[in-house]
């Protein structure tokens, strides 16, 4: 495959993992080969970063189709034997052996090191044959034969050498065990690709490896890991959110005729108000009631959401919140100024009332918050319910939620599920989605949208 | 001007500016192929540092083009002197043309394209800008040209080399983006940011700047609402050398968080997970 090939088939794969590569930036990638030094991987890499990739939430898919299309050289490796500074050599040494190496590189080892070791450990524990003349290769039996996680308790007695345990010192070696274990494992699986990538063609491999990049990540699906980089990113979400739609106030129409300014202005063309002036345009903040499902199945989805509302406040006159599973609680009061987010999750869990059978009963919920808490709906309030409509198959007191929509000025419903799945088992979507417009909200680019039109 | 990505890194820590692998080889290319360098990142990554750095290293003029809200074409490109334009009128019978390079007032952008020494121009927090401005930068960074409608149209002497920086607080427009080359800085290593500290603060034991990148890092690894920044990192190794500590440990930590988080619920947190006692 000559250089250009390469490059080509590259931005195509770029641009199928749903990384917008122009025509333009394409040429500019290509100009930028001309100018560095090829035989530098890492430059290259930054190369075709600085070249093709805009937003940092597609740096890690980048990465994975970087590491396909351009693996790194192998040959030659396995000859040297034994490396320096005595390191086992890692065909034949004893495992033990091999994990105490390990547990070396993950507290001091460079990078280098690090893909080095990687790439001689999948070469041998990562095989396994598969039928006459064919392999496949795992990351798993890598990490079960060297099993770093284990190495954590060995580790830290090195380390720590006699200090004492539980305080900042073990922490901190913690973390840097941790961030190495990670370093490896990353290390191990960009292997075991480039090695499937070599029997069966990279562009098999490269559609099914690629992740979506971080706001487009299915809620449903979204994983613990995830979930904290999401709440990473709620409080930036939120400052860029204020930003956008306090631009947007402050574009929209004038206010009223401010008579007393126009007037005083008339005084010195003779009493004709030449020119007009206006006061400043009342903001919209409206009061937000937000009614949330939290049963195991769209938690994640309610969370996040809750967060991103309340981390936007000053967005909205007043929030108030309710959770509920199969009957209603506040849960307003877990989200105060400058609370702790992940505590606040945990405590909300542990001490609201939402549960009583345990399974999601929409009808009753609806029910318990219109009769305990249907004051909370004003004409000034946005009602907004989050859930994905299925109610184990119990009536779903519709009349209920059209007496609290015609309360409220404005109601809407997010659901996290495709609207494909809508109607679907004991989905009663369209039920509900005739008394409230229900929108679908899957990630976190569909919410942005969504809560920009409310503000 | 420059050779390669590792003479990139050699004349920036010359000027002590430590870079990295991703660092160098995006300001070479911005080099080399002439176009300007877009740097986003959190704050406090040294974004801004980066482009003075260039400056200093090359021996070029810096000039700074500080964005805010409401910026516009008369502050940031150029503006007709009127009072001028008047009193020209007033004085002369004749028909002047008041339209000349005598009543021009020159703003950053035009002066870094009608200078004759070679420039790096500092954009600087373009997001904080209104979305009109990033149309206004168009032409300047495409084809490094300006137009006035009374004198036609202003090309570049001698290409000035553009850095933007932004905190990300809005998405900058797609056309912005595709003109520049986008390099993203993140949070140093424990091993860069060491480096980082000693040559910012170079009284400090080396062991000691090694203990405070670690505890940074294990610091930014919380889920906080705002984690330090290397220029915080350098504040605390100051901070540590003015009380005369040698050694980083859990009651100085205690006392001196305040240098690194700056809110109450942060530092709370940061208490209890790394097992302070509150002092």
């Amino acid at each position: 495959m000559s250089l250009v090939d390469r490059h080509v088939g590259f931005i195509h794969a770029l641009r199928e993992a749903g990384v917008p590569v122009s025509l333009a930036e394409g040429l500019d990638a290509a100009r930028a080969l001309r100018v560095i030094d090829l035989t530098e991987r890492e430059s290259l890499r930054a190369a075709y970063a600085a070249t093709l990739v805009k937003k940092p939430g597609y740096r890690p898919g980048f990465d994975v189709l970087f590491d396909l299309w351009f693996p790194a050289s192998t040959t030659g490796l396995y000859d040297q034997g034994p490396g320096a500074e005595g390191a086992p050599d890692p065909r034949t040494a004893p495992v033990e052996d091999l994990r105490g190496h390990l547990a070396r590189l993950l507290t001091d080892g460079t990078d280098a090191e690090l893909q080095e070791f990687a790439r001689a450990m999948v070469e041998r524990f990562g095989r396994r044959p598969a039928g006459p003349g064919r392999q496949n290769w795992f990351s798993y039996s890598v990490m079960r034969a060297l099993s770093p996680e284990t190495l954590m308790a060995r580790i830290l007695r090195e380390v720590l050498a006699g200090q004492e345990r539980g305080g900042l010192a073990e922490k901190t070696a913690r973390q840097r065990v941790a961030a190495g274990t990670r370093r490896f494992e990353d290390a191990v699986a960009t292997d075991v690709r480039r090695r499937i990538a070599e029997d069966s063609g990279v562009e098999r491999i490269a559609r099914s490896t690629v992740r979506p990049p971080l706001d487009q990540i299915d809620f449903l699906r979204v994983t613990k890991a995830d979930l904290a980089r999401l709440r990473r990113e709620v409080h930036p979400l939120a400052r860029r959110l204020a930003a956008r739609l306090t631009i947007k106030h402050r574009r929209g129409r004038r206010g009223r005729l401010d008579f007393r300014r126009t007037m005083r202005a008339s005084l010195q063309s003779g009493g004709v108000p030449l020119t007009t002036y206006f006061k400043p345009p009342r903001p919209h903040k409206p009061e937000l009631v937000i009614l949330c499902d939290t049963s195991d199945s769209v938690s994640s989805f309610a969370h996040f959401t809750l967060l991103l509302t309340y981390a936007l406040r000053e967005q909205f006159t007043k929030v108030r919140a309710f959770g509920f599973v199969d009957t209603v609680d506040e849960i307003t009061r877990f989200f105060v100024p400058g609370a702790d987010v992940v505590e606040a999750m945990a405590k909300l869990a542990d001490e609201a009332d939402m549960v009583r059978f345990g399974r999601t009963n929409y009808g009753h919920a609806l029910e318990r918050f219109a009769e305990r808490y249907g004051d909370a709906i004003g004409p000034k309030t946005s009602l907004l319910i989050l859930g994905d409509a299925r109610s184990n198959y119990q009536p779903p007191a519709l009349d209920v939620l059209k007496s609290l929509v015609a309360k409220a000025r404005h109601a809407y419903w997010l659901n996290p599920e495709p609207r494909p799945q809508w109607d679907t088992g004991d989905s009663i979507a369209s039920d509900y989605g005739t008394v409230v417009p229900m929108y679908e909200c899957r990630n976190v680019s569909q919410l942005t949208g969504f809560i920009e039109q409310l503000a | 001007m420059f050779d390669s990505p590792a003479d990139v890194t050699e004349r920036l820590a010359a000027v002590d500016y430590l870079s990295d692998d991703a660092i160098s080889t995006s300001v070479f290319l911005a080099a080399a192929l002439g176009k300007p360098l877009l740097v986003e990142g959190p704050a406090g990554v040294g974004k801004t540092q980066l482009a003075k750095a260039m400056a200093l290293a090359t021996g070029s003029e810096l000039i700074r083009l500080q964005c805010y809200e409401g910026l516009d074409e008369a502050r940031a490109l150029y503006e007709w002197n009127y009072k001028k334009q008047l009193l020209r009128i007033q004085a002369t019978s004749a028909d002047d043309d008041i339209f000349t390079e005598e009543f021009l007032l020159e703003r950053p952008l035009l002066k870094a394209i009608r200078t004759g020494v070679p420039t790096v121009l500092l954009i600087d927090e373009t997001d904080k800008a209104d979305v009109e401005v990033e149309g206004l930068l168009l032409e300047l960074l495409s084809d490094f040209q300006v137009t006035i409608p009374e004198l036609g149209t202003i090309t570049a002497v001698h290409k000035p080399y553009v850095v933007l920086t932004s905190n990300a607080t809005r998405e900058l427009s797609e056309a912005l983006k595709r003109r520049c080359l986008y390099l993203h800085i993140e949070y140093p290593t424990p091993e860069r940011e060491r480096d980082i500290v000693l040559s910012q603060v170079p009284t400090i034991r080396a062991d000691l700047a090694e203990q405070l990148a670690r505890t940074v890092a294990t610091l930014r690894a919380l889920e906080l609402k705002k984690a330090p920044s290397v220029a915080e990192t350098v504040d605390w190794a100051n901070t540590l050398l003015a009380l005369g500590r040698d050694d980083l440990d859990e009651a100085t930590m205690a006392g001196t968080l305040g240098v690194v988080l700056k809110h109450a619920s942060d530092q709370t947190r940061a208490i209890k997970e790394l097992g302070l006692s509150e002092a």
